[in-house]
């Protein structure tokens, strides 16, 4: 037996999602070779950098939306996506790490080593990609029978990665935060959320001796 | 001396022949459909917000004081622009200062100088020979440009309102227009913007006021109509649309210094010794040049060493930064 809207979530939604996924970094490619008539205009290092970090915290945030988006259309077909959506936050960060090393400081160790150690915000974001590392590598079926109720624990780590990557994002624009403080309100709504259904949850809890008893 | 308000029209604000033939071939065609009857004002407003094209400028090549390097493409130094009043995105200024009116357009001489006064922009040029100096832009951002200028130094410019003894700087406005400039309506900075200059600096052969680039009038997005170019200092120092420029005896407080006094200073001189405290400033990325990865090293002074280093010995540019 299947359970309902299997299908359309397996067979139509996911390779959809997949490839509004893939679409930014298909962009981004396109542009680099010069492909397709897309511009990454005057200085593309800079663009191709700057928008693959915003793509990971996008797919990052994406990927906090899903529990919710569960509980509020009580469609359990959501969570197939949890795991694609966050790879793809994986995905953008981790490209926009090597993006910074390999080309924008062209792999200069001593530029880099000075970066992560001196400036906080590249520290910070550095610290986030440390995070979501084992995120990543526990994300397959096995790792979750293997770690079982630590595996929730662990993966909680993404509300660090989520706001670590909000402030390396508000630390790094020059005057104008407008941006970073829309990334900011979206990661609070998103966590304001969890931390109401927890104290809903609780108080039921704490109320539900009672409503047996009566 | 004696500076009049005139109603003189530069060469560069005549239409061209060419333009003039096509806009009354136009009107005959739209006269001939029709449409002038039914839409009139309709077409007039199209008619003015036509954006212009870009007039020639007649100048003097100077090659002296221009480098030899790669110029940056007229693409490059058009779309890819610092302009906050604009939008703080790159190519923000480009998409929306093209109904930017800078014409009329008047400057104010203040402060401390024996000439003072509201002055036209054509009084503000009329006595200068306009030059090309190709300089290289160094922005703070770690990025650089290389771009044909054309203006007249600003030490002659100020001159002629003869400095009083009591002055030591210069203080450069822009407009504050946020009906016209979309960036205003946000305090991204405190408005209008403010640079300066110590007179000595302004004095400097190599400070340019900058009226056009690539041999034509300077485009919005570039600083229309007239805009300061400071080829050994960062970007940030060369300030663009300028309606005010005041002689002081006290040092005047900047935009950026304002903002962000631990990373922005008054001084703001080129230089790879003195990191950005969110980036290195060691070396640079020269726009649209070499292969996509290259940064070049940032030379002091932005490579006017020998020009302007004289300007400050015994100054600590650590501290003053």
């Amino acid at each position: 037996m299947t359970a309902p809207g299997e299908g359309l979530a397996r067979f139509v939604l996911k390779p959809l999602v997949l490839a509004g996924c893939l679409a930014p970094f298909a962009w981004l490619a396109a542009g680099a070779a010069g492909l397709g008539g897309v511009s990454l205009g005057a200085n593309p290092v800079e663009e191709i950098l700057h928008s693959l970090g915003r793509w990971g915290l996008n797919f990052l945030l994406i990927t906090l939306c899903i529990t919710p988006l569960r509980q509020l259309t009580g469609w359990v077909q959501w969570m197939r996506l949890r795991r694609m959506l966050g790879l793809t936050a994986f995905f953008y960060i981790l490209g926009h790490f090597l993006f910074y090393v390999l080309v924008d400081q062209a792999g200069d160790l001593g530029v880099i080593v000075e970066d992560v150690l001196k400036r906080p915000y590249i520290t910070l974001g550095f610290t986030g990609l440390l995070l979501l590392l084992p995120l990543a590598l526990t994300s397959t079926k096995g790792a979750m029978r293997r770690l079982g109720r630590r595996w929730q624990r662990l993966h909680r780590l993404v509300y660090v990665v989520a706001a670590l990557g909000c402030i390396h994002f508000y630390w790094q624009v020059k005057a104008d935060v407008r941006e970073p403080l829309l990334y900011v309100g979206a990661l609070a709504l998103l966590l304001g959320w969890r931390w109401w259904k927890h104290r809903d949850r609780l108080s039921h809890a704490a109320r539900a001796p009672f409503e047996r008893a009566a | 001396m004696i500076i009049r308000q005139s109603q003189d029209v530069r060469p560069s604000e005549i239409t061209s022949e060419g333009v003039y033939r096509s806009r009354r071939a136009f009107l005959a065609w739209i006269a001939g459909t029709g449409l002038m009857a039914a839409a009139p004002d309709v077409l007039a407003r199209a008619l003015a917000s036509a954006p212009p094209a870009p007039s020639p400028l007649r100048y003097t090549p100077n090659p002296r004081l221009s480098t030899t390097e790669r110029q940056n493409s007229w693409e490059e130094v058009t779309t890819y622009n610092n302009f906050y009043e604009f939008g703080t995105g790159k190519a923000d200024p480009a998409d929306n200062s093209r109904g930017f009116r800078t014409r009329p357009w008047n400057v104010a001489i203040e402060g401390e100088a024996e000439v003072t006064g509201s002055f036209t922009l054509e009084d503000i040029l009329r006595p200068h020979p306009l030059e090309e100096r190709i300089y290289r832009l160094r922005c703070v951002e770690a990025w650089s440009m290389v771009i044909p200028w054309i203006g007249f130094p600003l030490g002659d410019l100020i001159k002629r309102f003869k400095p009083t003894s009591r002055a030591r700087y210069v203080e450069f406005t822009t407009l504050l227009d946020p009906q016209q400039m979309p960036g205003q309506r946000y305090p991204v900075l405190d408005w209008p913007y403010v640079e300066g200059l110590r007179l000595d600096e302004a004095m400097h052969p190599l400070a340019l006021l900058a009226v056009g680039l690539y041999g034509k009038v300077l485009p919005n997005q570039n600083g229309a109509p007239l805009r300061l170019v400071v080829p050994w200092k960062y970007g940030f120092k060369s300030i663009k649309s300028i309606v005010r420029i005041r002689f002081t005896a006290d040092r005047p407080r900047t935009s950026w210094e304002k903002a962000l006094p631990r990373e922005y200073g008054f001084y703001a001189n080129v230089n790879p010794g003195v990191d950005h405290p969110r980036w290195s400033q060691k070396r640079e990325r020269r726009i649209g040049s070499g292969a996509f990865w290259d940064r070049q090293p940032t030379q002091m002074f932005n490579g006017y060493a020998d020009q302007v280093a004289s300007l400050y010995g015994g100054l600590d540019l650590a501290r003053n930064f």
